[in-house]
């Protein structure tokens, strides 16, 4: 679970740093490769290819979905609007598209029958892990490794690197600011889509608000980390995955039935309360002093 | 009373006003003339009127945006319904009539001093964000405070969100009947009208200034000898205080309580009416409030398309109009009177009178 919000918290990241905007909508994006992927696996399935092909499908739909939301409700409002509306308009994508799918939909959960992964499961000694965790977990890797080349090495990654810094001085540099926020859009968004390949590899059911529960987590892994800087998403993304399944796990039997399960939501909202209160800009981040 | 003849004459023609008002309510309400879905909306709408421009306080006038309104209004609901349950099984005040109005009163006052301190609490940590951070910190105060509820025992855990438990809570607990619902229509309004009266006196204060001005220039206001950090959580409590009264209106108002349903999206349906009205309006925000609560329950049939609209509506709004439909214009019932009176004659002194 951890590699899933370190992958959701990857587009946080990326889409905060370049226009200090908090997407609440990339929860959604998940649900929308979720859905994507629930009519191409059979399709996939029936040209005989193994069933996570179809998340290059979940991938197109996805990046259309955020590109579309970037030019139609966040460019006009962040042309002429304070950043309170920009994340009002990011709230209300957020409803819009839970709504669309409920509508589409219904607000049932589908189950998606075929396994994606046909993996047997690994045995380290005593330990035995299954093989669609460490699946998840190497695409996880492979995904970051491939982030971090293409932002460190390509034209367009230099200006993205270049925009989240200075967007008026990247302007000048004739960078075309809005081209790369919608690259940027696309790639979280496409981030989005793998990790709905790899939360559906693990549950494998799709229901219209599972992204945002999903998405408010990874925010919070993006803050553990410091929200703007990668490898701290994944950091934080893995340290979320693991604090939440370890409180699912003890927190019952550690404090007698008094705190149950059901509270390791809350235990992750106590972490992002007490990071912002000690080290708002998270485990990685530099504190920036406030211009006047 | 020293205070100025114009302003008197303003107290004056709202008090009538709405004692007029009132009076048409209770004279509904008492000979039961309205239908039982009425009386809900009535009841709906004065709850959303208190949660509204409560949190207009926080999100209009103190300029943060907060997310987790909803949480005090569950503190609300829950502590006053537990009162009330702890107050008729010690047989205190556990009479119908008087007694239960002294009860309901009672309730009212604790659970808004209840989640007032649970907005200190609250507040003094959160607060020391703004922007962004500050409405997901306090979203997830919310979700805290929905979970944890959820999982008391005594409070969300059995008894008061299960169905089972309900019945026991109408007869006992809160939970009024159609009758009573009907019965304390004008008690419930004049709640409403004193909650939005002190808001909105709160913020033509000097207090209210303040806040105002910290929402125009945090720095300018902090250089000016505002203590930022008093005056936020002070506004932050105080909102809170009045989602605690809706809170336990809205335990009043229902024969069970369930936290499934005053989560996150409670807040964000709140947080909507506050954005329609115009964040900063006052009158924006009863506007809203009414005019939602009333949609929501004449489009119950088309509920799942109720929140696409709503969204499409918000985007086009933070595109077209960011202010919401009012701005920040308040009605003013005085200003009305004169403009009728005479426009000419009264012209110059309009802008200075003040309802």
């Amino acid at each position: 679970m951890g590699s899933v919000y370190a992958l959701v918290a990857l587009g946080y990241t990326m889409v905060y740093g370049i226009i200090r905007l908090i997407n609440f909508a990339h929860g959604d994006f998940i649900m929308v490769g979720g859905y994507t992927l629930i009519f191409t696996i059979p399709v996939m399935l029936g040209f005989g290819l193994p069933a996570w092909t179809a998340v290059a499908a979940a991938i197109i739909v996805a990046s259309s979905v955020g590109v579309a939301t970037e030019a139609v409700a966040y460019r006009p409002v962040r042309k002429h609007g304070t950043r309170m509306s920009a994340l009002i308009t990011a709230i209300a994508v957020s409803l819009f598209l839970e709504n669309l799918a409920q509508v589409l939909y219904t607000s049932n959960p589908r189950v998606i029958k075929a396994s994606i992964f046909k993996l047997p499961t690994f045995t380290f000694g005593t330990l035995k892990i299954d093989g669609t965790t460490l699946a998840t977990i190497a695409i996880a890797v492979v995904t970051m490794v491939l982030l971090q080349l293409f932002i460190h090495n390509t034209k367009m990654g230099r200006a993205m690197r270049a925009v989240s810094e200075d967007k008026e001085a990247s302007i000048l540099m004739g960078i075309n600011v809005n081209r790369t926020i919608t690259a940027t859009f696309a790639i979280g968004s496409a981030l989005a889509a793998v990790a709905a390949l790899m939360y559906c590899a693990q549950y494998p059911s799709v229901m219209p608000t599972m992204g945002s529960m999903l998405g408010l987590k990874a925010f919070v892994a993006a803050v553990l980390g410091g929200i703007g800087i990668m490898p701290g998403a994944m950091i934080g993304g893995l340290t979320i995955g693991l604090v939440e399944s370890l409180a699912k796990a003890y927190s019952a039997s550690l404090t007698r039935g008094i705190i149950t399960s059901a509270f390791s939501d809350a235990v992750v909202f106590a972490i992002l309360i007490v990071v912002l209160l000690v080290k708002p800009s998270g485990l990685l981040g530099k504190h920036t002093g406030e211009k006047v | 009373m020293n205070m100025p003849k114009k302003n008197k004459q303003a107290a004056l023609i709202n008090i009538a006003a709405l004692s007029i008002l009132l009076g048409i309510v209770a004279y509904l309400g008492f000979t039961r003339a309205l239908s039982s879905y009425i009386v809900g909306i009535f009841w709906l709408s004065c709850i959303g009127i208190i949660m509204a421009t409560s949190l207009n306080l926080t999100n209009g006038f103190l300029g943060q945006m907060a997310l987790g309104h909803a949480g005090f209004m569950l503190i609300g609901s829950y502590s006053s319904a537990l009162l009330s349950l702890a107050m008729v099984r010690a047989g205190v005040l556990a009479g119908g009539g008087a007694q239960q109005l002294a009860r309901f009163i009672i309730c009212l006052i604790f659970s808004g001093l209840l989640a007032g301190l649970f907005g200190i609490l609250v507040g003094i940590p959160a607060l020391r964000l703004r922007g962004d951070y500050l409405a997901i910190i306090t979203l997830g105060f919310g979700e805290i405070i929905r979970v944890v509820i959820q999982g008391i025992p005594w409070a969300g855990g059995d008894g008061l969100s299960q169905g089972s438990a309900s019945p026991v809570l109408f007869k006992t607990g809160l939970g009024f009947n159609n009758a009573t619902k009907s019965h304390y229509m004008f008690f419930v309004g004049l709640v409403t009208v004193l909650c939005v009266s002190v808001i909105y006196t709160f913020i033509r204060s000097r207090f209210g200034r303040a806040i105002i001005s910290i929402r125009d220039d945090e720095i300018a206001s902090s250089a000016s000898g505002i203590d930022i950090t008093f005056y936020k959580v002070t506004t932050f409590a105080f909102s809170a205080v009045f989602a605690g009264i809706a809170g336990s209106i809205f335990a009043a108002c229902y024969s069970s309580l369930n936290t499934g349903n005053m989560g996150f999206m409670a807040s964000v349906n709140y947080f909507v009416m506050v954005v329609f009205g115009g964040m900063g309006s006052i009158t924006g925000s009863i506007v809203a409030a009414i005019g939602l609560t009333s949609l929501n329950e004449a489009l119950r049939s088309f509920d799942e398309y109720r929140m696409l609209v709503y969204s499409i509506v918000l985007i086009f709004m933070m595109i077209f109009r960011p202010a919401g439909l009012l701005g920040t214009y308040e009605f003013s019932l005085a200003k009305t009177v004169s403009y009728l009176r005479g426009p000419g004659a009264k012209s110059k002194k309009k802008k200075e009178v003040q309802a």
